[in-house]
């Protein structure tokens, strides 16, 4: 079977082989993403909403941390604009991340930006994001995303499922502390990206200001932290900039 | 599932898609300016740290910077797993591994 068409072969092979390593450089972050999964899963079932809602806002929204947060806002019984302006909220980071991936990903059809979007987590952002980056000049790097995405998909979806099915013999799973398994995922993923002295002071503001920040509403001292990160990294990066040609001259 | 229900889905996944598709949907129609480029690196490090610092130093929303913050002790021993082996896994592992025993023995 290979021999009748060589060419279409070695390209189907290449795609294969950016869909596989997608997955594989996932695995890590599908066990930062278990103990996540299961707890939604456990926190939905006490909540008091139905379970197939449960089931059908993680196989839509598929958004983690929106999806914890609005399963906490419905057993506290707030009104339906609150969530999803909550949601809007929570998740206007993924705009961030999709202005990053544009100059890689803009060359593609719908057909694929549209599935891509739709699966773009913190994880799947931050794993394909160093693929992308790197120099070789693979036409096939989007279906590294692909394999990333899938992977997260798939596994967020059984770690839910297995979650809500075990709730209400767990009922108070938040008391286990699982949320860890966040914090621990994120500072795995951080560390890669920490490579130069701007990005440092960019990292260490915002780490500050998301303190001070913290107390705002909807979780929008996120967003704010965010970008008083990038400015500080952005003004470090011209003052050594400035610094070295000062030193040139 | 109640009509509410099928309201907060509906209305959570057209904001959350909606976020994550807007500049993909017209990526071929527009470029993003230099200056704006050349800030686009700063962002993964900036958010996943927003994100991380409060969870760990807040996690009952004061700020706790003790060795009975089982958050905090969690999140040192990953990130000198992390800095130390460059291993994903291994700063995840040691994370949750401190996190328990800090659970069973403090």
């Amino acid at each position: 079977m290979a021999a009748v068409s060589s060419v279409p072969t070695s390209a189907r092979t290449a795609k294969r082989r950016e869909l596989l390593a997608g997955m594989r450089d996932t695995l890590p972050l599908l066990l930062g993403a278990f103990p996540f999964g299961l707890i939604y899963g456990a926190l939905a079932a006490s909540s008091g909403l139905s379970s197939a809602a449960a089931i059908l806002m993680a196989v839509c929204v598929f958004a983690g941390s929106s999806q914890f947060i609005a399963v906490g806002l419905v057993a506290a019984q707030t009104p339906v604009a609150i969530i999803v302006f909550t949601t809007l909220i929570v998740n206007l980071r993924h705009m961030l991340y999709s202005a990053t991936l544009l100059p890689y990903l803009q060359h593609l059809p719908q057909k694929w930006r549209l599935p891509l979007a739709f699966w773009l987590t913190d994880e799947t952002f931050a794993v394909t994001i160093h693929r992308f980056q790197q120099e070789d000049a693979s036409p096939y790097k989007h279906w590294y995303q692909l394999g990333s995405s899938l992977a997260m998909y798939v596994n967020w979806q059984f770690w839910c499922l297995l979650g809500l099915l075990l709730g209400k013999r767990i009922p108070d799973a938040q008391a286990w502390g699982l949320d860890v398994a966040m914090p621990v995922t994120f500072i795995g993923m951080l560390i890669p990206f920490v490579k130069s002295k701007p990005i440092a002071v960019c990292v260490l503001t915002a780490g500050a200001a998301s303190l001070l920040t913290w107390q705002l509403p909807y979780k929008s001292g996120i967003l704010l932290a965010t970008f008083m990160g990038i400015a500080a990294g952005l003004l470090a990066q011209r003052l050594s900039k400035q610094a070295a040609d000062g030193s040139r001259r | 599932m109640r009509g509410e229900e099928w309201l907060m889905i509906v209305g959570m996944t057209a904001v959350t898609f909606g976020i994550r598709y807007l500049l993909f949907a017209f990526a071929d129609r527009w470029q993003l300016p230099p200056w704006l480029l050349g800030s686009l690196k700063f962002i993964p490090p900036a958010v996943l740290t927003a994100i991380t610092v409060p969870a760990v130093l807040m996690p009952n929303g004061t700020l706790d910077v003790s060795p009975a913050n089982a958050y905090l002790v969690a999140a040192v021993f990953s990130l000198l797993a992390g800095l130390l082996s460059r291993n994903l896994l291994a700063t995840i592992a040691a994370g949750l591994l401190a996190f328990f025993a800090h659970r069973l023995l403090w």
